[in-house]
């Protein structure tokens, strides 16, 4: 393991960075939440790292969960967005007003 | 130079290459598939990470089947949906630019702070992975984490049930009458129920 541990935590910033750039940038709501998968596969990331370094499972066991929620969010969220399309018609989140008090 | 770090300088460009592309790229198709390869690259992060289990957890839930989902999504609901073009906010790209900067600069700061730049992971990690990495995570996974682990089967289940009931689009069967009444009308349209209207009993067709 020659590579320091510091490059893959660094990747994982980058990659966490451009998650929220998407996010911030786009009003696609698929688009956003590509972002939003990018962020959590960048913190998956840091924690697979920070589990090689400390020499324990426990971080792998928490990417996994994390893996885990994150399929059951992904299958919640695309079908708020099928249902949001349905009643709109469009899947720009600007004009999702619904919600507006 | 050895073979890790050879890898990790082709894939973590690669990474941040096809990040940038899926930022960028109009179409939603084409950022999926940017998507899809900066996913693989961090499997391969997993991989030099002596994590070769979430490696091929990370290509089959993540590159394959949560990515085939968003691909479906995509072309159910039309490809040629692109981006609004205006800037609807002033100065949004570049705050959401700076923005991101500064995510980076601070968490920099962080590592550098915390972890150290130079700082090298102990060697040897096959006596943590004793017995094959996937055995030794079953280990601690149904030793430690047995009770969340049971939560989550409960969490699947309630996610595939949202999503169906959802994605349902309640329709009703429609009287001969009615029929006759609309007849050259949106018929589909009708038989959909309003929304928040009551259940309509479904009555046998003629």
């Amino acid at each position: 393991m020659r590579t320091p541990i510091a490059y893959f935590l660094l990747l994982s910033a980058i990659l966490f960075a451009m998650g929220s750039a998407s996010v911030l940038l786009r009003r696609n709501a698929l688009r956003i939440f590509m972002g939003v998968e990018l962020q959590l596969n960048a913190v998956n990331l840091s924690l697979v790292a920070f589990s090689r370094m400390h020499q324990e499972l426990d971080g792998q066991i928490l990417a996994f969960f994390s893996m885990v929620v994150a399929a059951a969010e992904v299958v919640v969220g695309l079908a708020i967005i099928v249902a949001l399309v349905r009643r709109t018609s469009t899947t720009d989140v600007d004009q999702a007003g619904v919600l507006r008090g | 130079m050895p073979l890790d770090n050879v890898v990790f300088w082709v894939f973590a460009p690669l990474s941040v290459a096809t990040g940038i592309g899926m930022i960028v790229v109009r179409s939603a198709v084409h950022a999926a598939l940017f998507l899809v390869v900066n996913l693989f690259t961090i499997a391969v992060m997993y991989l030099l990470l002596d994590a070769p289990f979430l490696f091929a957890v990370q290509i089959v839930v993540y590159a394959g089947a949560i990515m085939v989902l968003f691909l479906f999504v995509i072309m159910l609901l039309g490809v040629d949906r692109g981006d609004a073009r205006n800037e609807r906010l002033f100065g949004q790209r570049t705050t959401a630019v700076i923005l991101a900067a500064a995510i980076v600069a601070e968490l920099a700061a962080a590592i550098r702070a915390g972890v150290g730049f130079a700082t090298r992971a102990p060697e040897g990690f096959d006596a943590v992975n004793a017995g094959g990495n996937p055995s030794a995570l079953a280990d601690v996974l149904f030793r430690d984490y047995f009770f969340p682990f049971e939560v989550t089967s409960i969490l699947l289940i309630v996610a595939a049930v949202a999503a169906m009931v959802l994605a349902l689009r309640r329709s009703r069967a429609l009287t001969q009458r009615e029929i006759e009444e609309h007849a050259g009308d949106d018929l589909e349209a009708l038989a959909v129920a309003p929304p928040g209207a009551p259940e309509q009993v479904r009555e046998p067709t003629p």
